[in-house]
């Protein structure tokens, strides 16, 4: 839907506007603040780089020997009933527990079919509404001394299947 | 975790690879991924750098602060049980503003000392109180709105519009919120009865 895409052209530029006209109007030095700011960026991507390259390089020989293709090849004919893609399979199982490996298999596909493609839209938006959910469960509650954690599996579960769903039928829409 | 998973994954490429007759691609994939990684870090550089600088900006003046409070209501109707004035509404809401503008690392001390509050106000139990199942739950479900890391991912990989995706995304998030949203609402009023 070209509607969709008429309204994203207009959402970074909107919100940098928003941003920097009301900086100025309450007399914030904004150039000052936005060159502080940016450093954290430095040290956000310096945190994730050693990472990714870890896992990047797991993916890319997992790709180069045939075993990435395999593996969707075995899942097909379950994902073909539920009308999935299989190739985004793994994507989804592994971004509940890493987001890393999810970002390196989300690169992978790019590489493979393109990131304007059914498949690299669709992994995008799938990466962008769904979190780690394993990881940031065992973070909360060791924080919070839980061991008995009732519902929010389930919870969580039902939150990124939904997003699933939707993340299918909004890319049908593009 | 993954330590077991990233073994598990350089060896069978290995042996694989070495069988189906592709021991050389994956040689090259070696070299060649860990260089395509430290250039996408120098694009992730750029990207997350100019969105940290805003987000500086939007602080200093004062939207994040004003965007926290749009937020209390939303956390009253969530959190019914908590009291009004306790600390950990602030930090609930901080976790969350930070989350839908994408800033996940800043987002994750708030959302724990949200934890450590909330694990005050549930007398130290080991079973997790009503709130905590909620908060973790929409934690979950993603409130980031502007994919800012996708973007700077696709624009890498040589999209034509990397930032097309973002009202699609954006709708994604909404519905997989919602239904976080509505299983916690239905969980509660189903943890009272009981």
């Amino acid at each position: 839907m070209s509607f969709l895409l008429y309204i994203s052209s207009f959402i970074i530029p909107l919100v940098v506007l928003y941003v920097v006209g009301y900086g100025f109007l309450q007399k914030v030095h904004i150039y000052d603040e936005f060159v502080k700011g940016a450093e954290d960026g430095f040290k956000v991507v310096k945190g994730i780089a050693p990472t990714l390259i870890g896992l990047m390089v797991a993916i890319g020989v997992l790709r180069a020997s045939g075993a990435l293709d395999m593996l969707s090849s075995i899942i097909q004919p379950v994902t073909n009933i539920l009308k999935f893609p299989s190739q985004l399979v793994p994507l989804v199982t592994v971004k509940m527990f890493s987001s890393s490996a999810a970002t390196s298999l989300l690169l992978d596909i790019y590489k493979e079919y393109g990131p304007d493609s059914y498949l690299g839209k669709l992994g995008s938006i799938l990466m962008s509404c769904s979190e780690t959910i394993f990881y940031t469960l065992s973070v909360y509650f060791m924080t919070a001394g839980v061991k008995k954690t009732r519902y929010t599996l389930a919870g969580a579960l039902v939150a990124t299947m939904a997003g699933v769903v939707a993340s299918v039928i909004v890319t049908g829409w593009m | 975790m993954l330590n077991y998973l990233w073994g598990i994954m350089i060896i069978v490429a290995i042996i694989f690879g070495a069988v189906n007759g592709r021991i050389e691609e994956v040689s090259t994939a070696f070299i060649n991924s860990s260089k395509e990684a430290v250039t996408l870090c120098i694009t992730m550089l750029g990207v997350m750098s100019l969105w940290t600088g805003l987000m500086q900006v939007a602080k200093k003046s004062g939207i994040i602060d004003s965007l926290t409070k749009v937020f209390r209501p939303i956390i009253r109707c969530l959190f019914p049980d908590i009291p009004k004035e306790h600390i950990v509404n602030e930090y609930i809401a901080s976790n969350m503003i930070a989350n839908v503008l994408g800033l996940g690392w800043a987002a994750t001390p708030f959302g724990l000392k949200a934890m450590q509050e909330l694990k005050i106000l549930n007398k130290g139990k080991e079973t997790a109180s009503v709130d905590m199942c909620t908060f973790l739950i929409i934690n979950i479900s993603s409130l980031q709105l502007i994919p800012v890391n996708i973007i700077a991912y696709r624009s890498q990989y040589g999209s034509v519009n990397p930032a097309e995706i973002i009202t699609a995304a954006i709708l994604a998030t909404l519905v997989s919120t919602g239904a976080g949203v509505a299983f916690s609402i239905v969980a509660r009023k189903l943890a009272k009865v009981s």
